[in-house]
């Protein structure tokens, strides 16, 4: 009998050397004679077991990892096809425990299935919002969205059943669903692991946007650093084309839709969603006055839905099961799940998705694992670049969008970065502030130049130089960054820069006590 | 007895293709614009599909081609030289044989990254946007290659390379120079 072997594609498992393995599992198992069949999947998200492979067996799929290539034979020896025991097996995948205390809903099939493969996504569940969304009305299935809670999980967190509704409510002979995967925040990898790991959710939540508000056309833009998810999308796409799940006539409902990759090319400002219209119509991606807003005059003119790649991914779930369903996880108006990712200085670094509430120390501890240096936690970073350093008193807000507003911080797209007390936050703030002036489009002047001043004040207050007044200065410029900036860029670079500045004084030549704000 | 192989790999984009050999004169690189200029031309918001076309073809989008591609767009040769010089990923010259991306963004830092810049600039002996002597290896920043769980991060070519110590980077720069 053949025996069913997973070792991943995932970008980051092919980084700590998961093709290498799966070549040697293969070479050991031919010059062994063993039959086996090597599945490429996605990754589970325990990234410091990578590369986990699994085994398929009676009772489940049997894990072992972290495997290396010198590994291979052991594996092999102790009849690892079989799930017999080896100092690396993890035992059933389903029970290990960092898994089994998530909530995944749209990341159910993420390093389960095949992810190019059509039959699979079809055997666990996949398509069936589609199927559900085909008997709706398109305000029905936008008045489906919009019960659910779903809010972008870009970062912005408005809700997406009104964003659709306009796009809905908008006559035009064209209207275009686009779905931002240019997942430029550091410290974030939803994205790239429902892109590797399930493109078929993504392909699905675009068509059910389309045929909901009347969209034909879609197009993913997608960050030009992700090379593996650009042959994942395309070859997904490609099988929902062949199948009728795509194109002219999809599934035979009569409606359209087309839908197609285009690559980004590395400007981190095209994450913003009007520059990321310029840059699919061809142009600089600088940044567009609102209004109009996209989904009036979005992309060539026309209406048009920009939705991150979670929140479209976690669209066919919703139409699968109801809108009840995913707005009874979360707490307040935070509905549904976040896929929560752990990086930085964790030692158990990773993707979890649970619904919001639960807190920054349980993520960090609970599932991090405190740091992986052994060091006191100092600061986390939550939300991207853009977004504000916590210290270990904040580490008690609970993951939702209003707690976090509250102490002046965001969620954003769920990126955790943790750092150990060697970190200095002086250097973090002079960071953002490069960050800043490296990518910013140039359009408004307190972006553009801002930044640019902002670094070199940065390192006068390093150096010492007119410590106080300089001090002011930068809690003056952040001021104008944040009131007159044109996008999220300039506006929310003081985020990190302040927040440094205020939870940590002491790394600004300030006493620890002073906690003005 | 069978064994299903399914292998995976991705050498279809950016570098990996390049259909050019090194000794290509302003001839060659013309016609191969002009099929791509014709390829691309008429698909919506072409210019970016267009550069990408190119510099996945010869390495990098030769200002000489300005041209030709505005002509073919309908744009003025500032238009396109502004959009090639706005995105951090199209170049205007020949880069090295391999392009190594180093990860600048948080996580990295969190995890090394400062001290894993620093070696490879004194290995190599250049700084970013440089090339090494030998033409090997031209040195790049990255913000985030979306590997932020297995800090620090580098991508040589299109391989991303995770958890990577200053001898890793080492091997592979051994490896890029032979």
């Amino acid at each position: 009998m053949t025996t069913k072997i997973y070792i991943p594609r995932d970008s980051s498992a092919l980084s700590v050397g998961a093709e290498k393995v799966a070549v040697a599992i293969a070479t050991e198992a031919k010059n062994r004679g063993l039959d086996v069949e090597i599945i490429r999947n996605g990754s589970r998200g325990l990234y410091w077991l990578e590369t986990m492979v699994e085994v398929l067996t009676a009772n489940g799929r049997v894990a072992y990892g972290p495997v290396k290539v010198k590994d291979v034979p052991s594996l092999f020896d102790a009849d690892f096809i079989n799930a017999k025991p080896h100092a690396l097996c993890l035992g059933l995948t389903e029970e290990i425990d960092w898994l089994k205390k998530q909530q995944r809903l749209t990341f159910a099939r993420v390093g389960v299935t095949d992810p190019v493969s059509l039959d699979d996504y079809l055997a666990h569940d996949g398509y069936n919002g589609l199927k559900n969304a085909l008997k709706l009305s398109g305000a029905e299935i936008v008045k489906t969205v919009t019960d659910s809670g779903l809010r972008g999980r870009g970062g912005a967190a408005f809700p997406t059943g009104i964003k659709w509704n306009t796009v809905l409510g908008c006559e035009s002979d064209q209207k275009y669903i686009v779905c931002n995967a240019d997942e430029g925040d550091s410290g974030t990898y939803s994205d790239r692991m429902i892109m590797e790991g399930d493109p078929f959710v993504l392909i699905e939540g675009m068509t059910i946007a389309g045929v909901a508000v009347g969209a034909t056309h879609g197009y993913i833009y997608l960050r030009s650093e992700y090379p593996h998810a650009l042959v994942t999308l395309n070859e997904a796409i490609e099988a929902a084309n062949k199948a009728g799940y795509l194109g002219e006539n999809v599934l035979g409902s009569g409606k359209a839709f087309h839908l197609e990759v285009r690559r980004a090319a590395g400007a981190y400002v095209c994450g913003e969603e009007t520059s990321l219209l310029e840059s699919l119509e061809g142009k600089r991606g600088l940044v567009r006055f609102k209004p109009p807003l996209p989904a009036i005059e979005g992309l060539f003119g026309k209406p048009t839905v920009v939705n991150n790649v979670i929140s479209l991914a976690s669209v066919p779930i919703i139409l699968d099961k109801g809108a009840q369903f995913y707005a009874d996880y979360g707490m307040g108006r935070s509905r549904g799940t976040l896929p929560i990712q752990l990086a930085g200085n964790l030692k158990y670094n990773g993707l979890v998705e649970l619904a919001f509430g639960a807190t920054l120390r349980e993520l960090l501890y609970d599932f991090g694992g405190g740091s992986a240096t052994g060091k006191p936690i100092r600061a986390v970073q939550v939300g991207g670049p853009l977004g504000a350093f916590l210290p270990e008193s904040q580490f008690d807000t609970p993951l939702d969008y209003e707690e976090f507003t509250k102490i002046w911080a965001v969620l954003g797209h769920g990126g955790i970065v943790a750092f150990d007390d060697t970190v200095d936050m002086s250097k973090m703030a002079r960071y953002a502030f490069e960050f800043c002036a490296v990518e910013s489009c140039g359009k408004c002047t307190p972006c553009r130049i801002g930044s640019t001043r902002g670094v070199e004040v940065i390192d006068k207050i390093r150096s010492g130089k007119d410590h106080a007044k300089n001090i002011q200065l930068v809690r003056d410029l952040s001021d104008t960054m944040l009131n007159g900036s044109l996008c999220a860029l300039g506006g929310m670079t003081p985020y990190p820069v302040l927040s440094a500045l205020n939870h940590f004084p002491q790394d600004f030549g300030l006493p620890a006590e002073t906690q003005a704000g | 007895m069978y064994i299903i192989v399914a292998l995976y790999n991705c050498n279809n984009s950016r570098f990996g293709d390049i259909s050019l050999p090194d000794s290509n004169t302003p001839q060659d690189i013309n016609t191969v614009i002009n099929r791509l200029v014709a390829e691309h031309q008429h698909r919506p918001g072409a210019l970016l599909p267009l550069l990408h076309a190119i510099q996945d073809n010869i390495g990098y989008v030769p200002e000489t081609a300005y041209p030709q591609i505005s002509k073919a767009l309908a744009l003025s040769v500032a238009e396109v030289h502004g959009v090639v010089t706005f995105y951090h990923h199209f170049r205007t010259h020949k880069p090295g044989r391999n392009v190594m991306h180093i990860c600048r963004a948080e996580s990295c830092q969190a995890m090394g990254s400062e001290a894993l810049e620093a070696h490879a600039k004194k290995c190599m002996n250049i700084d970013y946007h440089q090339t090494t002597e030998d033409n090997a290896i031209t040195l790049e920043a990255v913000y985030c290659l979306g590997n932020c769980a297995l800090s620090p991060s580098v991508m040589m070519n299109d391989e991303i390379y995770g958890r990577v110590s200053p001898s890793d980077l080492d091997a592979l720069i051994a490896e890029a120079k032979a």
